[in-house]
């Protein structure tokens, strides 16, 4: 029964809410991981990329609320997803005709590239605060609990609850599904096959004839869908807020670099592993621990690695250390 | 028109506006913008060693800043009554033992031979230390912050004289930046960027939240100043009586003859910063960086050693940060730590350089007039320019009371298209490299 209890305490506190940040940081490093695969830099305008195209769902759900629209038991805001991927693929359509496309054209160095990234946050940010403002959003509707804690309890008689939330169920559904297309996209497709060919060889691309403008705006518009998604799964599950969106940058690349740059299954897997630790080291045990040792053992503080005002440093170190003993990451990405 | 001339004239433009300024609002906030130009210009001309005479690409100035601040709570602060024989020794010998195990992994890894057995050690070394670490860093923390926590609850500083804390500050921030700088450079010019923004948010996080340290949020205020207090000023009988000579309140003069001992304080950094940096760009040294900087492989066939020069470079500009940063706590007198934005601190340093032109050490000190001026006068500008536009507007209307509302926003907007457009349509800046 103890060790019942402490499996579903587990899962509860540390494997269901771990899978679904898991696959919120994989959707946004995959964006990350093509920006730096097709047009070769570290794209910091992702997080606020992922912010502007939450904001446009969360409007639209809104308006969609007012009208008395729903799904019933699930969020209004996945019906309201399409207008928000669409706003966001204009929105980098945009600014990769204004901006971007002169860098590439005088072939600027990746760095200049990464400042004018810088930039394009502050503008996004800018744009975000300003049309909805700095505060704390909440959009989401529907049934809160697939499984809520109380119900479990009744139905199994165990002292630990499981509970498995809406947003959880839908961030790991909609994860697997984005994940399936974007790989048929990339190796079945003609389109999906010439973005790869450039990836990896740029000039051999364009000697049998690929159209690069073509590539960077499929890359753009994937990258638009995926950061849409990101963010939105992200501001469902915790809530939207504006700057939460730039904090996330840092385990979102941190997750690209653990998996390796430029890689796409790299960037998943360096998702979950970003994910994994933070909530691990940052998770009392304590709760877990109490089924499993014996009375006399039983642990007098929280057993808490880390407190959870640290969980960016997590991501960090992880960083560092891929950095110091393998640069390329886990699955070979571009790294030098 | 030639160079010097075209200087001058930009020098001049700021000095007019600054002075406007003066006679508009108030001298006080003129002075101030001086002052805080003159912090702003050291942080540029820091990061302008990095980006302009080496090309590294520093997105954490904001950490190597607010490290300067904790230093001058550290050296300016008096220690607190009773800290350290509660826990202080303890609190200390943790972060020694801490540093010593990462210190004595670092040697396992280095000494023992490749393999399982490698890892398995340097694995357990670290676990083992964290929690020796842990288990006697964490008592004695709840020690000293028991101490008085409505005033103190922390170790408290050294109570040395604060202007101490300028250097310390810069040693910290080199301190930092050698640790980034081992693991992040030599890689690919991205990895540094992204390494840089972490240790910049987990500076902060530590400010934030170690009250034994810094008292976290409930900020530490009072830092003694090496200038006297504006009370004692108005106290003295022959400092009244020279202000009134001049024609001014005692309250008026005392606050305005407080920014200006900080100005001259502030300007003399600034005159030996820069004299040093002019130096060094001028000495072989720097030679060597900007042929690195423009071609890194020709330069490595040379003989140069890309990465050492990098490291020594991007540390230097960092202490400079940090020195900046202990300057700008000692004059605001508290040290806050959710103040720290990366927006205020790393983004608009950022924009002092490009706008003033990378690579130009005169540029940077002009970037950090011309951009603090405009991110102080942004925000008036903004409501000014929404009042404007609503002014048609149904009074109480939804709108407009948003449109007002969102006029602070206004400074993310602008700071972000002057870059964009500054690079697109001037990368040189306004002084260019020469």
């Amino acid at each position: 029964m103890d060790l019942l209890n402490a499996i579903v305490a587990f899962l509860n506190y540390v494997f269901v809410p771990g899978v679904a940040y898991g696959s919120q940081l994989a959707l946004g490093a995959l964006g990350v991981t093509l920006v730096y695969g097709i047009l070769r830099f570290s794209n910091f305008a992702h997080g606020d990329t992922m912010a502007l195209g939450a904001m446009a769902t969360v409007l639209v759900t809104w308006l969609f609320q007012s009208w008395g629209l729903s799904l019933g038991p699930l969020p209004t805001a996945l019906l309201a997803l399409p207008f928000g991927i669409g706003f966001a693929i204009l929105l980098l359509l945009f600014t990769d005709r204004t901006v971007y496309k002169f860098y590439r054209e005088k072939k600027a160095k990746p760095v200049i590239l990464v400042i004018v990234s810088l930039g394009i946050t502050f503008i996004y940010n800018g744009v975000t605060r300003f049309i909805i403002g700095a505060d704390d959003q909440n959009f989401f509707d529907g049934q809160r609990f697939i499984i809520s804690a109380r119900e479990f309890k009744k139905a199994t008689g165990l002292s630990e609850g499981l509970s498995f939330k809406t947003t959880q169920g839908i961030t790991i559904i909609t994860a697997i599904i984005v994940v399936a297309l974007l790989f048929w996209f990339l190796n079945r497709t003609r389109a999906g096959k010439s973005m790869r060919a450039y990836s990896d060889n740029e000039d051999l691309a364009l000697l049998s004839g690929i159209n690069p403008e073509r590539v960077v705006m499929i890359t753009w518009m994937i990258v638009a869908t995926l950061a849409t998604i990101a963010g939105v799964l992200y501001g469902l599950d915790k809530s939207f807020k504006p700057f939460t969106y730039f904090q996330l940058l840092l385990p979102i690349f941190a997750a690209a670099i653990v998996g390796g740059l430029g890689n796409p299954i790299g960037a998943i897997a360096g998702g979950f592993v970003i994910a994994f630790s933070e909530v691990t080291i940052t998770y009392a045990w304590k709760k877990i621990l109490v089924y499993l040792m014996p009375d006399s053992l039983e642990p007098s503080g929280l057993v808490q690695l880390m407190s959870t005002d640290y969980k960016f440093a997590v991501s960090f170190v992880i960083l560092l250390i891929v950095l110091l003993i393998k640069p390329t990451g886990l699955f070979k990405g571009q790294s030098t | 028109m030639n160079e010097t001339l075209k200087n001058t004239m930009l020098f001049g433009i700021i000095a007019l506006l600054i002075i406007y300024v003066g006679f508009v609002q108030s001298w006080n906030s003129a002075l101030l913008i001086v002052a805080m130009g003159l912090i702003s210009s050291i942080m540029a001309l820091g990061v302008n060693l990095q980006w302009g005479f080496a090309g590294l690409f520093n997105v954490g100035v904001m950490g190597f800043v607010a490290l300067g601040g904790l230093a001058a709570v550290l050296i300016g602060m008096p220690p607190t009554e009773g800290a350290m024989r509660a826990g202080g020794w303890n609190v200390v010998g943790a972060l020694l033992l801490g540093a010593g195990t990462v210190f004595a992994a670092i040697i396992l890894a280095k000494t023992l031979a490749k393999g399982w057995l490698r890892n398995l050690a340097v694995i357990a070394m670290l676990v083992i230390g964290f929690f020796v670490f842990r288990g006697l860093l964490d008592p004695a923390v709840e020690l000293v912050e028991e101490i008085n926590p409505a005033q103190t609850g922390y170790l408290g500083g050294l109570g040395l004289p604060v202007l101490l804390a300028w250097p310390v500050g810069g040693l910290f921030a080199a301190a930092a930046a050698w640790i980034i700088g081992k693991t992040a450079l030599g890689l690919r010019s991205d990895y540094l960027a992204i390494a840089t923004l972490g240790i910049a948010e987990i500076i902060i996080a530590i400010l934030k939240n170690e009250d034994w340290l810094t008292r976290g949020v409930k900020n530490v205020i009072g830092v003694p100043r090496p200038v006297p207090y504006e009370i004692d000023l108005q106290g003295s009988a022959s400092f009244v009586e020279r202000a009134a000579s001049f024609g001014f309140t005692p309250v008026e003069a005392s606050t305005l003859w407080v920014k200006v001992l900080y100005i001259l304080l502030f300007a003399a950094v600034l005159i030996i910063l820069m004299w040093l940096s002019q130096r060094a760009l001028h000495s072989p040294w720097g030679r060597m960086l900007r042929a690195i900087r423009d071609n890194e492989v020709a330069a490595e066939a040379m003989g140069k050693d890309v990465t050492a020069r990098h490291l020594q470079v991007f540390i230097l500009g960092s202490a400079i940060c940090g020195i900046a940063g202990a300057m700008m706590t000692t004059m605001d007198s508290q040290l806050t730590p959710g103040t720290y934005q990366p927006l205020r601190f790393t983004f608009l340093i950022w924009v002092m350089v490009i706008v003033g032109g990378s690579g130009n050490n005169l540029g940077a000190v002009l970037g950090g007039f011309l951009i603090w001026f405009l991110w102080v006068q942004v925000e008036p500008m903004g409501l000014w320019l929404m009042n404007l536009v609503t002014s048609g507007m149904a009074e109480g209307s939804a709108l407009k009371a948003h449109l007002l509302e969102s006029a602070a926003h206004m400074r993310l907007l602008t700071m972000g298209l002057v870059l964009i457009l500054v690079l697109r349509f001037s990368p040189r800046g306004l002084i260019p490299e020469k």
